[in-house]
């Protein structure tokens, strides 16, 4: 059973085709990351998943029920989405805005509670910002601010996170945590993830699908590892690709440049 | 951010001056009472002072601490409803459209009992005329809200210039004294104080939604808050507050601006706190400026405006360089 799918999506922007016919099937267990260049139509995709916006033709499922048909607050409860930016224009407690991710879990007059506070701060801790609760938002750098975002995701606890661009701003060292962690919540089997990534190898090594955006509408999608090869790669970002082998698996550099 | 114990005691302060302050007001004016008139006076009405206090001096601190907390109420919906912590009840044009109606009744002769109707039927022409401008096709834009508002604001301050102008000379001070915000004629108005507690309950509900919303319109559909209604609610909150805090008093100035910026400074940005905090404080800040315009220039009494912008300015900028010094 996936958790979210897609059937026959179209999905425009000022009239720019983004994906045509998309049929997508996220199922608990996997990792997805979408690939495409710039300006391809990655955060319009995530905002359609999200029901943010709505597709031009085509239904997107939560389970079986069409998004738009389904209220706020309850697919609030389902799918998470972690924005590309975020700005804090007023001031706040890091604790707070954690804290923030329990807001679809609660009544309109009730208060957060005990398991609420806990859950917040285990995901600040997970994140390394536990000494951080009482800092004001407004002083963090973007790379913190982009784990306090993350943090309030986890507690929020949705069964699908759309993620865009979630290793942004940060060092090489939280890139690998939060992408670990994110696949940690995926291989749990219960949770999926789909994340809009920039780099092909953190996408090689921690996500088990990839979508690949090429323009106008057209797309691929499929495991990772028969989806990601010099060819492919070299079509999306319209650039020589050479493969390496790690380890871990595949890697992929730009070419260099001939003559 | 300070300790939960602090703001308990805090709170306490804060609601204790913040009522005090309207019976205290009472002692004090153009006639100052000393300790056992005043307290005759408060126990007893028909005591040598017992009708100046509970006549005129009690019912104008109690619209003084109504209008306070009123617009402090409103400027804190504003700024989350604008996502800027520099909005003001008055930017959205629901104060131009009261004073309009009231300067144009004060024109035409009208009597001053009939003012704050007038005051309250203007706001609401400028709510819905912003309201259905800015509403149009598609989705919420709080861009589109701003500039309806804004420019709706200045169509009214050019008729208002006009009516100044074409005026008769002798409306002309009351009209600048109702431009400036003055408590000089106004009865406490036991309706004021029922929208006043019915919206402040409304908003304290829906505190949470609030805080979220001051994430932004996207974080807070996210977290699944229908944003279209819950925007447009709190910009109808905000209006009703607004107008109800115009027609008493007119344009009292900085209040609702300098309040809820001072108390998010203070207590933080979660409205549960901060809701309650600023309208305790807005009240008891009106309250000391009107007994503060009452009695500097005895017997004369200045316009409240006058006093809390002469308070406000200063104190905003001295905010504003010590925010940007902690930065």
């Amino acid at each position: 059973m996936s958790l979210l799918s897609c059937r026959n999506v179209d999905v425009r922007i000022a009239g720019i085709r983004i994906v045509d016919q998309l049929n997508l099937d996220i199922k608990p267990g996997q990792f997805w990351g979408l690939l495409g260049p710039n300006g391809i139509g990655k955060t319009t995709l995530l905002k359609c998943l999200a029901g943010l916006d709505e597709p031009a033709a085509g239904q997107i499922l939560l389970e079986s029920r069409v998004l738009s048909e389904l209220p706020r607050k309850l697919l609030a409860l389902h799918i998470g989405m972690l924005q590309q930016h975020t700005v804090y224009v007023f001031d706040s407690s890091v604790l707070q805005t954690a804290l923030t991710g329990r807001h679809p879990h609660l009544a309109y007059w009730e208060r957060e509670g005990p398991m609420d506070f806990e859950k917040a701060r285990n995901a600040l801790a997970s994140v390394g910002l536990e000494a951080f609760a009482e800092r004001s938002v407004t002083g963090l750098s973007g790379g913190e601010a982009r784990r306090l975002a993350f943090a309030a995701l986890l507690v929020q606890e949705p069964e699908v996170m759309l993620l865009d661009e979630p290793t942004n701003h940060l060092d090489l060292k939280h890139q690998v945590e939060i992408m670990h962690m994110i696949s940690a919540r995926v291989t749990s089997g219960t949770h999926s993830a789909f994340a809009a990534l920039h780099d092909i190898n953190l996408a090689a090594r921690y996500c088990s699908h990839v979508v690949m955006l090429f323009g106008d509408g057209e797309w691929c999608a499929g495991p990772s590892t028969e989806m990601l090869n010099e060819d492919s790669l070299a079509r999306l970002y319209h650039c020589p690709v050479e493969r390496l082998e790690s380890t871990s698996g595949p890697r992929f550099h730009p070419a260099p440049r001939q003559g | 951010m300070m300790p939960t114990a602090h703001r308990r005691l805090l709170f306490f302060l804060l609601a204790v001056l913040s009522l005090a302050s309207i019976p205290f007001a009472s002692a004090i004016g153009s006639v100052t009472l000393d300790w056992g008139q005043w307290f005759a006076a408060l126990t007893d009405p028909s005591s040598q002072h017992g009708e100046l206090v509970w006549r005129l001096r009690l019912p104008r601190a109690g619209s003084a601490w109504a209008v306070g907390a009123l617009l402090s109420l409103s400027g804190c919906l504003m700024q989350v409803l604008l996502r800027n912590p520099l909005a003001d009840p008055y930017i959205l044009g629901v104060s131009g459209g009261a004073s309009f109606a009231a300067l144009l009744g004060m024109t035409l002769g009208a009597t001053a009992a009939i003012i704050p109707g007038l005051a309250w039927a203007g706001a609401l022409i400028s709510i819905l005329i912003v309201f259905s401008l800015a509403r149009g096709e598609g989705p919420w834009s709080g861009t589109r809200l701003l500039l309806t508002g804004v420019v709706t604001a200045s169509g009214w301050a050019a008729l208002i210039s006009l009516l100044l102008t074409l005026g008769p000379d002798s409306s002309l001070r009351g009209m600048l004294f109702w431009l400036m915000g003055d408590l000089s004629y106004s009865r406490f108005p036991p309706w004021a104080l029922a929208i006043l507690v019915l919206v402040f309950l409304a908003c304290l509900g829906m505190a949470r939604s609030l805080n979220v919303l001051a994430m932004g319109e996207t974080t807070a559909k996210l977290l699944g808050e229908p944003t279209g209604k819950l925007l447009w609610l709190v910009y109808l909150l905000a209006s009703i507050l607004t107008a109800t805090a115009v027609s008493i008093a007119g344009n009292v100035g900085f209040v609702g601006l300098i309040v809820p910026h001072l108390m998010r400074l203070v207590v933080g940005s979660d409205h549960r706190i901060l809701l309650p905090a600023a309208s305790l404080f807005g009240g008891l800040f009106l309250v000391l400026s009107d007994t503060l315009a009452r009695a500097v220039l005895a017997p004369r009494q200045l316009p409240v405006g006058v006093i809390t912008a002469l308070l406000g300015v200063p104190l905003f900028l001295l905010l504003l360089n010590r925010a940007r010094v902690k930065q």
